[in-house]
């Protein structure tokens, strides 16, 4: 008990395995197997679930949607966000239209992209950046404001030309705000992606959910959602780290 | 910069958003009119507030809007009991908030929508598995802000309570609730909207009735200006129920 009490971890872990035990249980002996399915068969059912016809296919597309659309969303996001946020007047002219569109929930207009781009990839990248953009510009613009002032100024009074005080006065402070304005972005975009394969798709995961719920089978369906929950983890974490590592600077 | 600079340039900035707004619209026109983009992927923008005006004046939302605001109370209802709830037990002492708090936010961090196929497994189409999804989405910045409500209360003030001879219920009443109330009050705010962007956007993906349901519906029957008119009717519903929230926040800050 005192163990526990010094490393709050393993209280952290004995409290998920207890979670997991509950389950287990419930799974066996009150549910009906037809909706829920124990964790140990579901964690059995990983190489049935890789040994899908298609299923290694469709992360695979679902990976690369999210890797285009959050590069487009960061290059796009940079883009919008530095002709915004470095004039005064750009800023006020165009922040509030972009806090309103941030603003806006986007998953009523899904069905629009689905129109306009198809049922394939196309959409879900197109949706993944319209959610990832808004995150990326905002923090960036707001990165480009909170820069001190008087580094500006005396960086102009000693004679930097405007290339200059990018370079070395804007661009550096820009970057925690950068990489925290990722994050956000991985978050967003994880979840339009997301959010068009479940509604639509014929080959990415959003198939093989529809599928595995409507052939009950959830061994297959825990399985699937596991393993996009652990590379949603994953990505998240990647660009947290560069948060982390990146920003450092600054606090030292 | 002096006020009067600044005051003019304030309005060429409305004007500069007064143009884009213009611009924006008379793209759209050209675009139906002039260049002949098919009106099934973007219809006309009169034909679009023309249905608007259908839309309202007969009423014919009603339904859906009842069906999706339902979903919201009773779902919003479950996340605010349960996380409050939830994080004021957990915030009563550190140790269980260093056990407990990573891993609501390590759960948070997941993009819980990938559940609703689950969801739609356990609870149907109906109505239950919108409100299980977007209890769940909610019930996370609830219980992290009561948790931060509560937990980071500064010590001096609890001390200085006891000390007075507060009761159990005194301490809570008067110390640690008026200073955990703003940050409560955020996490409610943002459970409310997420919880209304995960039943919108379940209702879009699998549904039987609802607003997202109905925008879903019209899609596909290719009623493409019916369907414009209603996501400006969802937006703006969205946009008063945010506004709402946000002055109920600000009004229980006070």
């Amino acid at each position: 008990m005192r163990h526990l009490h010094r490393h709050p971890g393993l209280a952290r872990l004995a409290l998920v395995l207890g979670l997991l035990a509950l389950w287990e249980i419930a799974a066996r002996y009150l549910v009906d197997p037809m909706f829920l399915s124990p964790p140990s068969r579901v964690i059995a059912g990983l190489a049935t679930v890789f040994r899908t016809p298609g299923v290694p296919r469709a992360l695979a597309i679902t990976l690369w949607e999210l890797a285009v659309a959050f590069a487009l969303s960061v290059a796009i996001g940079l883009a919008v966000g530095l002709a915004i946020g470095l004039s005064r007047f750009s800023r006020a002219s165009f922040m509030p239209i972009v806090l309103l569109l941030y603003g806006t929930p986007q998953v009523t207009i899904l069905p629009l992209f689905i129109l306009f781009f198809g049922i394939g990839p196309a959409s879900k990248i197109a949706f993944g950046v319209s959610h990832g953009v808004f995150p990326i510009v905002v923090t960036i613009v707001a990165g480009v404001q909170n820069i001190k002032p008087i580094l500006l100024v005396s960086a102009r009074s000693m004679g930097a030309s405007r290339w200059q005080t990018f370079r070395w006065v804007i661009f550096p402070h820009m970057i925690p705000s950068f990489f925290a304005g990722m994050r956000l972005g991985m978050t967003a975009v994880l979840l339009g992606v997301l959010l068009a394969e479940l509604y639509v798709s014929t080959a990415g995961i959003g198939y093989f959910t529809t599928l595995f719920t409507q052939s009950f089978d959830p061994t297959r369906l825990f399985g699937l959602i596991s393993l996009l929950a652990a590379m949603a983890i994953v990505l998240n974490e990647t660009v947290r780290r560069a948060e982390v590592h990146f920003g450092r600077w600054r606090a030292e | 910069m002096t006020p009067r600079s600044g005051r003019r340039s304030q309005r060429l900035s409305r004007a500069v958003q007064l143009a884009f707004l213009i611009a924006v619209l008379a793209l759209w026109y050209l675009a139906t009119a002039r260049w002949g983009v098919s009106h099934l992927l973007l219809p006309n923008p009169t034909s679009v507030l023309a249905e608007l005006e259908d839309v309202l004046a007969s009423g014919e939302f009603m339904g859906d809007l009842r069906v999706t605001l339902t979903e919201l109370a009773a779902a919003f209802a479950i996340a605010a009991l349960g996380g409050v709830s939830l994080g004021y037990v957990v915030s009563r002492s550190p140790y269980s908030v260093r056990v407990i708090e990573p891993l609501l936010a390590g759960m948070y961090s997941i993009p819980i929508i990938l559940f609703l196929p689950l969801y739609v497994l356990f609870f149907g189409l109906g109505p239950a598995s919108k409100i299980a999804l977007g209890a769940t989405i909610g019930f996370f910045p609830v219980a992290l802000n009561t948790i931060a409500g509560f937990g980071y209360v500064d010590r001096i003030y609890v001390v200085a309570a006891r000390s007075m001879g507060a009761s159990g219920f005194q301490l809570f009443r008067w110390v640690l609730l008026p200073a955990a109330l703003p940050v409560i009050l955020t996490g409610l705010r943002m459970g409310f909207i997420v919880a209304l962007l995960s039943i919108l956007g379940s209702e879009t993906i699998a549904s039987l009735a609802g607003l997202g349901h109905r925008i879903v519906h019209l899609a596909e029957a290719m009623e493409t200006a019916r369907m414009f008119a209603y996501i400006a009717f969802v937006v703006a519903i969205a946009a008063a129920l945010n506004f709402l929230v946000t002055v109920l926040e600000a009004r229980g800050r006070r």
